[in-house]
């Protein structure tokens, strides 16, 4: 088991040298990278190759952006199997509820924290 | 009092004096290698202010208002002030007119905007019309980022080539009183107002590589209207091409048989140890070029360390809206002849 940390570290690094290396020789921001990384996330997730990645790396494929993009599909692709039609459009953002939710969760306790408005 | 048209874009004036000139930075800009240059060095970005938009706001009327006391011109005979800054609205520089109650021309050339109104400034009074005229501009270094990056928590990477926006303002008091006579000041003596050039640069974290052709455009143009060439200056201070824009602007020049080198110096790769303070590029803003004419060329002016300077203020004037609609940079750059009576 011991193993997975490792390859968590090895994927997770090289998602991201792939990041740095698009944001180094291309003209784009930071958003297009997000943008970028959500969608070629998804569309592996959809051909079944990221599910693959994460198997091997865990946290290391699911915590970069393009593991935000796998759980999207994944979500997709199982609500559809118990509710059909409807659960292509419950089913993305079912799986990332938790993702969200912390993240305005985090959001508000350091605005309690720290000073947001200035 | 006179102005004298040399050319198309060039004006030259007869005892236009800049009375008195004052810089205010914020804590990066105090550690600067022009730290002393300054006249107040705020201990941190905000200082008690309740946001960077009102810092910025109280950077420039503390520059105006300390420009002002030195002259010891009263405010009431301030006929106009002139100036700008980065703000939407130019926020700045018209709630300030709101505290100082003067006659006031909010300008808009981004980061150029001080020698604009420096020019323009000399130019009325020149012409005839007012004759104390308060040119100023500030730029805040989170103000800015909000402006151009938001969101700025998102805390991204910066280029290598990306400039840093000083948390700075500058103001000088330029007068064309007759009583103010004999040596010791420092006289306006041209401007060479710049045209839009835009070779069609899209990075709008490489503004130095966008704004060094309207740079090397309008030291040109001036050299034309004037008859005069570098050598006629001791320094030529570009106002925020930073490190790479001059290393521009020289190989421009050198393309066509010109050694600028010596010579050329730049207002944001002036202000910040470029190599300490993790700046990249070097300064820009609004704020750079104006608090580093008014600090540290003004008093080096004053001192004789230097007999003539060229300032050359660069902006880019484009928008967040135009960046992200994939328009190029266009950019825009004023010079303004200075020189020690």
């Amino acid at each position: 088991m011991p193993l997975i940390f490792l390859w968590a570290f090895i994927i997770g690094g090289l998602l991201c040298v792939v990041a740095q290396l698009t944001l180094d020789l291309f003209p784009l921001t930071p958003a297009h990278i997000l943008v970028l990384f959500v969608v070629i996330g998804a569309i592996l997730g959809g051909v079944g190759l990221y599910g693959k990645l994460v198997a091997v790396a865990g946290a290391g494929a699911s915590v970069p952006l393009t593991g935000f993009g796998y759980t999207l599909v994944t979500g997709v692709g199982e609500a559809v199997k118990t509710k059909g039609v409807l659960g292509l459009l419950t089913g993305g953002l079912t799986a990332a509820a938790g993702g969200i939710k912390a993240a305005v969760l985090f959001g508000l306790a350091a605005s309690l924290v720290f000073k947001p408005k200035v | 009092m006179a102005v004298i048209r040399l050319g198309p874009s060039t004006y030259q004036f007869e005892n236009i004096r800049i009375l008195a000139a004052a810089a205010v930075g914020g804590p990066k800009e105090g550690q600067g290698p022009l730290g002393a240059y300054f006249d107040s060095i705020w201990s941190s970005e905000l200082k008690d202010h309740a946001s960077f938009e009102v810092a910025e706001r109280h950077l420039l009327l503390e520059a105006q208002d300390l420009a002002v006391k030195k002259s010891a011109v009263p405010w009431e005979s301030i006929d106009m002030v002139m100036g700008g800054d980065l703000l939407d609205q130019l926020a700045s520089t018209n709630f300030a007119g709101r505290e100082h109650q003067r006659p006031l021309l909010g300008l808009f050339a981004a980061c150029a905007v001080f020698t604009e109104a420096l020019g323009l400034g000399a130019m009325a009074i020149a012409g005839g019309g007012p004759r104390n005229v308060l040119a100023a501009a500030a730029s805040h270094h989170m103000a800015a980022e909000r402006q151009f990056r938001f969101p700025i928590e998102l805390g991204y990477q910066r280029a290598p080539t990306a400039a840093w926006t000083a948390t700075a303002a500058g103001a000088c008091l330029v007068s064309g009183s007759d009583a103010v006579t004999g040596e010791g000041g420092v006289s306006v003596e041209s401007v060479t107002f710049g045209r839009v050039v835009d070779w069609g640069s899209k990075d709008p974290n490489d503004m130095g590589t966008a704004m060094a052709p309207a740079a090397y455009d309008t030291i040109c143009r001036h050299f034309e209207d004037t008859g005069r060439s570098i050598e006629d200056y001791d320094q030529i201070y570009t106002g925020d091409l930073g490190v790479f824009g001059v290393r521009l602007l020289s190989a421009l020049a050198q393309k066509d048989g010109k050694h600028w080198d010596e010579r050329l110096d730049d207002c944001g790769r002036a202000l910040y140890a470029i190599d300490k303070q993790d700046v990249h590029n070097g300064g820009s803003g609004a704020g750079c070029s104006a608090s580093v004419f008014s600090g540290f060329i003004y008093n080096r002016l004053l001192k004789k360390d230097l007999q003539r300077v060229l300032l050359v203020a660069t902006g880019a004037l484009f928008s967040p809206t135009t960046y992200q609609q994939g328009e190029s940079i266009p950019s825009i750059a004023h010079a303004v002849s200075v020189r020690r009576l």
